[in-house]
């Protein structure tokens, strides 16, 4: 009956703020679509000069799909490089072979290193040519984009991300409009006050869970190899510790300026140890912090779904450990409300 | 017809040797006063004197530092007495995104009201305080005083046999907040308790009884006559001035 009322009422404060609603479903689609263009742009062609380099040499470069122009001096290309033209020149001067790398872009750098590798190997291969390999993959393909990758994630990150902001600053105006304080006058128990914000927004956040799920992959065509409604699942835990967690970490922050200083705390280090990039190389502690962070189990999760096409019984796992952190969060909060009233 | 209510003479509100501080901030001390049943108790005194600090206690929302208080016999804060009690704050706690009647129906509905009833009391407590007209308004287009107003229905939506009243009537015009003292004296008489803090001294002189507080503490207790007579002055703030000078 009154975990009733409050549900009913978060939902009645929803539909009279639109905006809000808008940013809740359309927001995630919106970032979510624009970093999906970031990522399939076309493959990069990069720009090689050459100089004095023989003929044969200038035609594999080309072929192996670098933009080729050629240059008579060193001193001629090497001004082309400052100014931006080329990425890299190739030089051929007394029997070697002279490589200058542009050098400011790590990923351009690569790409040019790889493309000069493979146009220039085949002049060093051993009598008989290249052995013919045959390539598998056990999971993905070879046609699978950057964006199929961190594309699982990133809906992780994106649910998380709203719903934590949105739902924590509902909480926090309860507190300092008085009407938390005003509610804890009234029989309202304080568990019902942490579980009535988690179902009426959780309607919600099923809802954008759906709406963001099928957009990834139906509208964007983002890889899915597994069970849309195991998708569903992991994005809609997730969501729930976004709830659980923002309406907890409100209760220490005063304003709503002082909830945006939780982004850089709670969200932006989620993003960075939660599997977006590749956690073997890190730092143990690093690894470890990783672990206390939801995201990290559902960034995981989403992977094994979405991308290897893994079943219940393989991410329960992580689906539990999500589960168990809005559980913790969902306590902390009932605790905390000790301060409006003790019983 | 109103629930919670012992018959008159008895005490409603016990408050014994009550300090309470914020850190090392002395709000209240030593405060002793008893509210009987069925009577219109005023706790008057200066802004940052502890009135607001002291119904807090009584209404549960915080813990004495030290010291006991009861209401109806249960020491507060407990879960039990809240559904007796009708607590107004001192700042309106209202949804502004929402209607005067959500908000009603919200709180209603956390008292326990639910259907024929619950919309027969929103319309009474609407009617109360002259909001009828404006039921479906969104709050956010509300007056202050209006806002004030709607704060005291959804008080006494549930019809509680304690009220606690914080600064009720600070900007209702002067007309309403005659009709809203009458209705006061009105549910005093059919044995609703009622505990009001104010610094407007006029509305002191309607009060049954009186407790003047400075600075946390408890200068006087009294009927408005008895404070004036004591004191030889002319008006309960001739009264107040005599106590707070002796203080200082
Ligand atoms: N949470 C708090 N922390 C620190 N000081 C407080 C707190 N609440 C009230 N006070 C102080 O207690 C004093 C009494 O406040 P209050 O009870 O609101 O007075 P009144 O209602 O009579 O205006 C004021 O000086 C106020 O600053
Ligand atoms: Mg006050």
């Amino acid at each position: 009956m009154r975990l009733g009322a409050l549900i009913l009422r978060i939902v009645r404060q929803f539909w009279h703020d639109k905006r809000t609603l808008g940013l809740m479903f359309i927001a995630p689609l919106l970032v979510l679509w624009l970093v999906s263009l970031v990522f399939n742009g076309n493959a990069y062609h990069p720009h090689v000069g050459t100089v004095q380099l023989p003929a044969q040499w200038t035609a594999q470069l080309s072929r192996a799909g670098a933009d080729v122009s050629t240059y008579d001096t060193a001193a001629a290309a090497e001004s082309a490089l400052k100014s931006h033209e080329l990425d890299a020149y190739v030089a051929w001067s007394s029997g070697t072979l002279q490589v200058r790398l542009e050098g400011s872009d790590p990923s351009i750098n690569k790409s040019v290193l790889l493309l000069l590798q493979q146009a220039l190997s085949t002049h060093a291969a051993p009598v008989g040519g290249v052995p013919t390999s045959v390539i598998t993959y056990l999971y993905g393909s070879a046609d699978m984009s950057t964006f199929d990758g961190v594309g699982p994630v990133l809906i992780g990150v994106f649910a998380f991300f709203f719903v934590f902001l949105i739902a924590g600053i509902a909480f926090l105006r309860e507190r300092t409009s008085g009407t938390l304080e005003r509610l804890m006058a009234t029989p309202l128990r304080r568990w019902e006050m942490v579980l009535g914000y988690v179902i009426g927004f959780g309607i919600f956040t099923t809802l954008q869970s759906a709406v963001l799920t099928a957009f990834a992959v139906y509208g964007l065509g983002l890889m899915m190899n597994g069970q849309l409604v195991l998708l569903l699942l992991v994005t809609l835990l997730l969501s729930m510790t976004a709830l659980t967690l923002g309406t907890l970490l409100s209760s220490f922050a005063n304003s709503e300026f002082q909830m945006m200083q939780f982004i850089p705390l709670v969200i932006v280090p989620q993003i960075f140890l939660s599997g977006l990039f590749n956690m073997d190389n890190m730092a143990v502690w690093l690894r470890w912090l990783g672990k206390m962070m939801p995201l990290s189990y559902a960034a995981d999760a989403l992977r094994d779904v979405m991308i290897r096409g893994r079943g219940l019984t393989d991410i329960y796992p992580d689906l539990l450990m999500l589960l168990a952190f809005s559980l913790v969060f969902m306590v902390a909060n009932t605790i905390s409300l000790r301060k409006y009233r003790r019983v | 017809m109103t629930h919670g209510t012992a018959a008159k003479g008895q005490t409603a509100i016990r408050v014994a040797q009550v300090h309470k501080s914020f850190g090392r901030k002395h709000v209240l001390r030593d405060i002793t006063l008893t509210v009987e049943s069925g009577e219109i108790f005023g706790l008057l005194g200066p802004s940052g004197s502890g009135k607001t600090t002291l119904v807090k206690l009584i209404a549960g929302l915080d813990d004495a530092t030290s010291g006991e208080v009861e209401v109806a016999g249960v020491r507060m804060p407990s879960l039990g007495m809240l559904s007796k009690i009708g607590y107004m704050a001192q700042s309106d706690a209202l949804y502004t995104e929402l209607t005067a009647k959500e908000n009603l129906a919200f709180f209603a509905s956390l008292y326990g009201l639910s259907g024929v009833q619950r919309a027969k009391r929103m319309a009474e407590v609407m009617e109360l305080v002259n909001l009828s007209d404006a039921m479906n308004g969104v709050v956010s287009a509300y007056s202050g005083g209006m806002k004030r107003r709607l704060s005291l229905a959804i008080a006494l939506l549930h019809q509680p046999g304690i009220l606690i009243l914080d600064e009720p009537t600070v900007g209702i015009d002067p007309v309403l907040r005659k009709a809203v003292w009458d209705e006061l004296k009105r549910m005093s008489e059919a044995g609703t308790t009622i505990l009001v803090t104010t610094h407007v001294m006029d509305e002191a002189e309607k009060c049954h009884r009186l407790g003047l507080i400075r600075n946390g503490v408890v200068m006087a207790v009294g009927t408005p006559e008895q404070l004036k007579q004591d004191t030889g002055a002319g008006s309960v703030e001739e009264a107040f001035l005599v106590y707070g000078g002796g203080e200082q």
